[in-house]
Order: structure tokens, then C-alpha cells, then sequence
């Protein structure tokens, strides 16, 4: 056996069969793995025509749950392989196969495919059935878009453009049923709007593994709910309000904010522990309105929890840093960028070898922890991080609070315990030996460094992006930026690097701390370095051994795994 | 929303009968009519605690059962009468004076003929209510009270029924249906 037939076989683990969609042979494999449980399990015609980028309508179906094929959208017609009394297949004059069209459509996200089988997704049954559905769907649905939170990004809506109808021949009084429905602490319900999909009941009870929602008083008033008295309340919730298909569920601090066709959408990932959960930023004017998951089967498939997804609110905060300041006569005063980075370059070079501490934040990026690395290159300087260790969860939430981690260590930032080197440079401030300190993005004061011994100090620089006990002791305080104010990239708990990119701008003087990062070393060194981001992270995986083969291009969307 | 019902004890005896219905089913999940049943049987209804309590033995959540509980009609989840009046309103009983029966019956109860809800006397004692089809649509329309089963049902037939419910003691009503 060759290699390539090895290797061809080993691909193929999966047999291959051949359907016919719309008239046109395609390869699809015959199993693919259950959304839940990961067993090979028979693929179904939805995705037969989804991986090969044909569209069939659908309302329950979701690629990431099980199956229920209770709403009837994607419901098509097929036939299988015409066979002869000697059960050999029948073929046409020209040579295709004779096809035995189904009298009866089936359900396309609920039915296996088979060898030879046709599926036509756009016949006149198949669009007439679509509209039927759709009418059936709108009967009891209020028809109220405008002020529905959901429009703009409504399934209804978009299948109605496709096969709705210009005018509803219902006449008679549509069902009324429970609105604005406090259904937990972060979800509101509305139960005229839910089709009853199931869809947040198979998410909630199968992927989240809190089997709390549920459909009661089954028939013309069916509602869906939680059960009385327990409210729908894990860490996970909100993702019910992504996954449902109509305006029936919201976010209690999302809806009615803005309307969704105004938010500029920003690729990003989620700060708020190691796993990194890939976003979607919403902003609009320099404002964040939300954070929704973007999927990345890598990470976080098209989920996310409900802290990671309301942890943003700090970003707009009053009183975030927005000035350069300088201490002058003991009492800070406003400065600006190039004073400041021109003072700041000078104490560093002229500081003796190991007399600098750092304190650089894991919540900073991998570009800009490898910048602070090179500014303090020569100069036998201790650094560290902050550890933030937390609990973990059964389905995302990492254990560790900062978002990289990963990235402190590639960079040689961290201590192999982080934040074991803390200790010693108090000690080595008390004993006089450090004389300089900067700190990226931590209040060392709560972290082993008290307030008292700063001022033993002749020098302290300070970034960071909301005051503190430590900004306010700072001799130079330089306002940096939240991820969400530039680019970078944070390799997770599990080593994958990830970008993301710039959604608002910082505000008042405050800058991406790479910039002013990438100026510093520049002063010091007298070595151009790399201006932009994207050649500043190419330069860094040239140089930091883990990340060496990456480049700012092949990380796309998704990422790409380090080598630690 | 299932009321809720202070002090609830499941007494020795029924939870042994509950224990022992459940080993008749593979799963325990199979057995959640029956158990709710052999509750109901015992408490009159199915309260807040009862679900719970059900949902616990099965090993499901109450919200499990909350979906069961909602889609029978035969389960009550607030106190019903000692006597419960159940008029089928079905195709065949619907065109043969079912709504009719209901309307003699709540008005001489003091009920509201219109509504289509559970309702009951203000002494607790009977309970009218709509049901679906009880399986006799050639003798429609046709009542059950508990467990009695009552066919062709004229005004003057159901007043006889409500009367016996007025006399009778216990709830035990026999079959009275005079065929
Ligand atoms: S609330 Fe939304 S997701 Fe849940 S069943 Fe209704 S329509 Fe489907
Ligand atoms: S699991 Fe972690 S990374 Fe994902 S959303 Fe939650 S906090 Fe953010
Ligand atoms: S998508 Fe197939 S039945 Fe709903
Ligand atoms: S319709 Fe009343 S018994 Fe069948």
C-alpha cells in the first residue's frame, strides 16, 4: 500500500455515499458525530444539503442540539433508487438512475440520507409547503416587528421575505398568551412570539445539563416556562436568547437598548477566564451594547456564559483613566504621551542591572507582554503576574481568571507559579535593591506589594485602565485600552492564540498599551521594531520559541494552537 | 401553577405503594403517571409539594412532571370537590347539547354557564368541568361524575345526578346509567 493510499483510507474512516440534491450528485459522508453524545450517528438530509452550501429552511433545528423536528420548515421532497424485480437498479436512457419519487415529503433535519437517495429542496411542493408552514406559524404570532426586540435578526422575518405571504387570510381573534415573562434573573419571556421549537429546552437541559424549561397547558395555549417558583438562573442562560429563533426570548440587559441593524459587529474573545469563549462584540458610537458567542468548535462551539457575556460594563465605566499623568512637587499632574514615554525611556536605561521590578498583567496581550519582556531585557529585571484562580465548570468556564496566562509564560513574564516572584520583589524593594517598579494593569497594592512600600521606590510607572490604589501612587500613570479598544492576541488555557480585533475607540488620551509599549522599546533601543500590530506579531513569533511558525494571517477567525 | 399545600406528608402506606408501582417500569421516569395518579387519588390534587415530591422519587426535575401535569386534564393542581362533573364537549356531545348541559348544571349551581374552566361550589362539594371525548359518542351527550358514567344526559337527568350528590355521604357513586 502506498502512503497516499493510507493515507486516503485513514480520512475515508468515515464511509462516503452519494446523494443526489436537486438534481446533482454530492459525497456526503454516511455518519456524522451526534451533536451531544459525539457517536457517529446517521447523517441527516439538512446536513447533506447544509455542507454543500444548499438551502433548506429551518425553525428547531440546530447543528449544535439534538434533534426534536417538531416545527416542519424544512420539510422536502425525495425518492430513492428505482429497483427491477431482479433488485438491481433501473437506469435512464441516458444513464442516471431512475429515481421512485416519495409520495410523502419528510422532514429534512430528521431524516437519514442513503445511498442513491434524491432530495429536491426546491420544487413547487417544497416552496408551497414552506409557505404553509409559515402561515400556520404567523397565525397566532403577533405581527409587531417594529417594536419586537428580535427584529433584524428574526427567523420569522427572513423565511417570510423568502415564503411569506403580502396579506394574512386569518380573520378570526388570535390566541393571546403571557408577555413580558420573568423567566430568571437575565432571560425575559415572551410567550406570544415562542413557536415552541424547543430549542432552549434541548440547550438548557442537553448542553447546559440544567433540564429546567419546559412546555406546559400543551394545546392552543401551550407556553413554555420554567417551573413555578424556580427560576431560570445557571450560567448559561443566555445563550437561550441567541438560539431562539423569534423575539420570544430576550436579554434582560440587552433588550430594547438598540435596534441590532445599528450595531457594528467586532470579531473578539471574551476576557473574562482561560478558555477565551470567541465573541462577537455589538457597539455602536464608541459604545458596547453586547456580546454575543461566535462559534469556533475549537473553544466554545456557539456558546458562551452569562458572567463572560455581561462582563463589558467596566469598558463604558465614568471613570475610566483618560489622562497621561506625571507626579510633580508629590501631586499628579497632566502630561502628555511623548514627555512622558521620553521620561519613562530615560529612567529605564539609565536604571542599574537589577534594580527594576515589573508587574505585568495576564490580562494583557501576548504582544504586549512580549514587549515588556524586550524593554527590560538587558537589565536583569524580575517580572511576574498575577495569578486569578478560580472554580471551573463542567462545560467552558476555566479555572483561571485571566485570559492569558498562557501567553504571561510564552513571553518568560510569569513565574512558572505565577505571582511566586511577587514576594521577592517586595523584598527586594524593602531591602532597597529595586528602586524602579512598573506595573501593566494590576493593583499590586492588594497583590503583596503594599502602598507603604511604593514609597520606598524612587520610581513608579504605572498603566492601567481604572483607577486604583496603585495608579494613584504612580509617577507616571499612561492610560492603556480594554481589549475591546484594539487588536491583539491572548493564548488560552488550552495554548490556542487568538485574535481580536478593535471595536470603539479608547477614550480621552488612552492607548493601546502595545503602542505605547512598541515607542518605549523603540527609545530605548534605537531599533525601528515593528509599527503595526500584525507585524508586531510576526516579529514575536519569530522571536518567543512557542509561538514560532504562527503568523498574524493564518490565525483567522478561529486561532491556532502554540507550542508550550 | 400548582398550589401549594402546607404540611404535605406522603403517609407510609402510599409511599410503599408508590415504591412498588414504580418496579413495575424499566425506568423510573415510565411510571411519573402513575405516581401522580396514586398522589392525586390520595390528596384530592396535585400541589407544589406533591410534584416535587414525585419529581424526587422519580429522579426527574418537578418541571418534568409540571409538563405532565398541565396536559392532562384529569390532573387538578388546586383542591376539587368532593364530587367532580366532568361534561364531554366533543364533536358528537358538542351538536347534541353539550354546552347546554354545562349551562343547566352551572346555573343551578350558582357557576358561571360561560366559562370554560375547572369551576367549583363554594361548599367544596361539586366540580364542573368540560372534558374530551369520553368514548361514547353514540349516547352523546354524555357526563361522568367520578367515576359514574352517565349517557343521553337530559337537564332532568343531570339535576337527578346533582341531587344523589347532595344525599350521598361518600364518593363511592355507583354506575346509575339506566340503559
Ligand atoms: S422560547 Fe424561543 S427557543 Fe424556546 S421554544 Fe419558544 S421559540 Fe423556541
Ligand atoms: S467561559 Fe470564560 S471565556 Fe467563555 S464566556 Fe465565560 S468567562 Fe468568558
Ligand atoms: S427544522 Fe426540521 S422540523 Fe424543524
Ligand atoms: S364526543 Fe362526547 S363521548 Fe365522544
Amino acid at each position: 500500500m502506498t502512503n497516499v493510499t493510507a493515507e486516503r483510507q485513514e480520512k475515508s474512516a468515515v464511509e462516503t455515499v452519494s446523494v443526489w440534491i436537486d438534481g446533482q450528485a454530492y459525497d456526503v459522508p454516511k455518519t456524522m458525530p451526534h451533536p451531544v453524545s459525539g457517536e457517529q450517528v446517521g447523517t441527516t438530509m439538512i446536513q447533506a444539503c447544509h455542507m454543500h452550501g444548499i438551502d433548506v429552511p429551518y425553525y428547531c433545528y440546530h447543528p449544535k442540539l439534538p434533534v426534536a423536528g417538531n416545527c416542519r420548515m424544512c420539510l422536502v421532497e425525495f425518492g430513492t433508487p428505482a429497483l427491477g424485480p431482479d433488485r438491481q437498479p433501473l437506469y435512464n436512457e441516458d444513464g442516471s438512475p431512475q429515481i421512485r419519487k416519495s409520495p410523502r415529503p419528510v422532514i429534512a433535519c430528521a431524516t437519514p440520507i442513503s445511498p442513491g437517495m434524491a432530495i429536491y429542496t426546491q420544487t413547487p411542493e417544497a416552496k408551497q409547503m414552506r409557505e404553509s408552514v409559515l402561515e400556520f406559524l404567523l397565525i397566532n404570532h403577533p405581527l409587531d416587528c417594529p417594536i419586537c426586540d428580535q427584529a433584524g435578526e428574526c427567523k420569522l422575518q427572513e423565511y417570510a421575505v423568502d415564503y411569506g405571504k403580502a396579506d394574512s387570510r386569518f380573520v378570526e381573534q388570535k390566541v393571546h398568551k403571557p408577555k413580558q415573562v420573568d423567566l430568571g434573573p437575565r432571560i425575559m419571556l415572551d410567550d406570544e412570539r415562542c413557536i415552541l421549537c424547543s430549542r432552549c429546552i434541548r440547550f438548557t437541559r442537553d448542553i447546559a445539563g440544567d433540564d429546567a424549561l419546559g412546555f406546559a397547558d400543551r394545546g392552543s395555549y401551550s407556553i413554555l416556562t420554567n417551573y413555578p417558583g424556580k427560576p431560570f438562573d445557571n450560567n448559561y442562560t443566555l445563550n437561550t436568547a441567541d438560539i431562539c429563533p423569534v423575539g420570544a426570548l430576550t436579554s434582560k440587559d440587552f433588550r430594547f437598548q438598540m435596534r441590532v441593524w445599528f450595531l457594528k459587529e467586532t470579531k473578539s474573545v471574551c476576557t473574562s477566564c482561560g478558555t477565551g469563549c470567541n465573541i462577537m462584540i455589538g457597539s455602536r458610537n464608541d459604545r458596547i451594547y453586547r456580546y454575543t458567542p461566535r462559534e469556533n468548535d475549537a473553544v466554545n462551539s456557539c456558546w458562551m456564559c452569562d458572567y463572560g457575556r455581561l462582563n463589558y460594563k467596566w469598558i463604558n465605566r465614568e471613570d475610566r483613566l483618560r489622562e497621561v499623568q506625571q507626579r510633580r512637587d508629590g501631586a499628579p499632574a497632566k502630561t502628555n504621551w511623548s514627555v512622558a514615554l521620553k521620561e519613562v525611556a530615560e529612567r529605564i536605561e539609565s536604571s542599574p542591572s537589577g534594580s527594576i521590578g515589573v508587574v505585568a498583567s495576564a490580562r494583557l496581550t501576548n504582544e504586549e507582554l512580549y514587549l515588556v519582556r524586550r524593554l527590560v531585557q538587558d537589565k536583569d529585571a524580575i517580572t511576574d503576574s498575577v495569578p486569578r484562580m478560580g472554580e471551573a465548570d463542567h462545560l467552558l468556564v476555566d479555572a483561571d481568571k485571566n485570559p492569558n496566562t498562557n501567553g504571561a509564560h510564552a513571553t518568560g513574564i510569569a513565574a512558572k507559579k505565577v505571582g511566586a516572584d511577587i514576594a521577592t520583589i517586595a523584598d527586594r524593594i524593602r531591602q532597597g535593591k529595586i528602586k524602579t517598579l512598573l506595573v501593566f494593569g494590576e493593583d499590586v497594592t492588594k497583590h503583596g506589594i503594599e502602598a507603604d512600600l511604593l514609597k520606598e521606590l524612587d520610581t513608579l510607572v504605572v498603566s492601567d485602565i481604572l483607577p486604583n490604589a496603585t495608579t494613584e501612587r504612580a509617577d507616571y500613570l499612561l492610560p492603556g485600552c480594554a481589549h475591546a479598544e484594539k487588536r491583539g492576541t491572548f493564548t488560552n488555557a488550552k495554548g490556542r492564540v487568538q485574535k481580536f480585533m478593535k471595536a470603539i475607540e479608547g477614550p480621552g488620551d488612552a492607548r493601546p498599551e502595545w503602542e505605547f509599549l512598541h515607542e518605549l522599546v523603540q527609545r530605548k533601543t534605537h531599533d525601528g521594531g515593528s509599527a503595526n500590530l500584525p507585524a508586531l506579531f510576526n516579529e514575536m513569533a519569530e522571536q518567543v520559541p512557542a509561538f514560532h511558525g504562527l503568523s498574524w494571517g493564518e490565525l483567522k477567525d478561529t486561532g491556532a494552537q502554540a507550542s508550550l | 401553577m400548582p398550589e401549594s399545600h402546607p404540611n404535605f406528608e406522603v403517609p407510609s402506606q402510599l409511599e410503599a405503594e408508590i415504591d412498588e408501582v414504580i418496579t413495575h417500569y424499566p425506568e423510573k421516569r415510565s411510571a411519573s403517571l402513575m405516581v401522580l395518579h396514586a398522589l392525586q387519588d390520595h390528596f384530592g390534587f396535585l400541589s407544589k409539594e406533591a410534584i416535587e415530591w414525585a419529581a424526587q422519587k422519580l429522579e426527574l426535575q418537578p418541571i418534568n412532571l409540571y409538563e405532565l401535569v398541565t396536559f392532562y386534564p384529569m390532573f387538578h393542581e388546586e383542591p376539587v370537590g368532593t364530587y367532580i362533573l366532568k361534561i364531554c364537549r366533543t364533536l358528537s356531545c358538542a351538536v347534541n347539547g353539550a354546552h347546554r348541559l354545562h349551562h343547566h348544571v352551572c346555573e343551578r349551581l350558582g357557576l358561571d354557564p360561560n366559562s370554560h374552566a375547572s369551576q367549583t361550589t363554594p361548599d367544596g362539594r361539586i366540580t364542573v368541568e368540560y372534558a374530551e371525548c369520553l368514548a361514547s359518542c353514540g349516547t352523546a351527550p354524555v357526563m361522568m361524575c367520578n367515576a359514574a358514567f352517565y349517557e343521553n344526559v337530559s337537564n332532568e337527568k343531570a339535576d337527578d345526578v346533582i341531587e344523589e350528590c347532595g344525599n350521598n355521604g361518600d364518593t363511592e357513586t355507583e354506575n346509575k346509567e339506566d340503559v
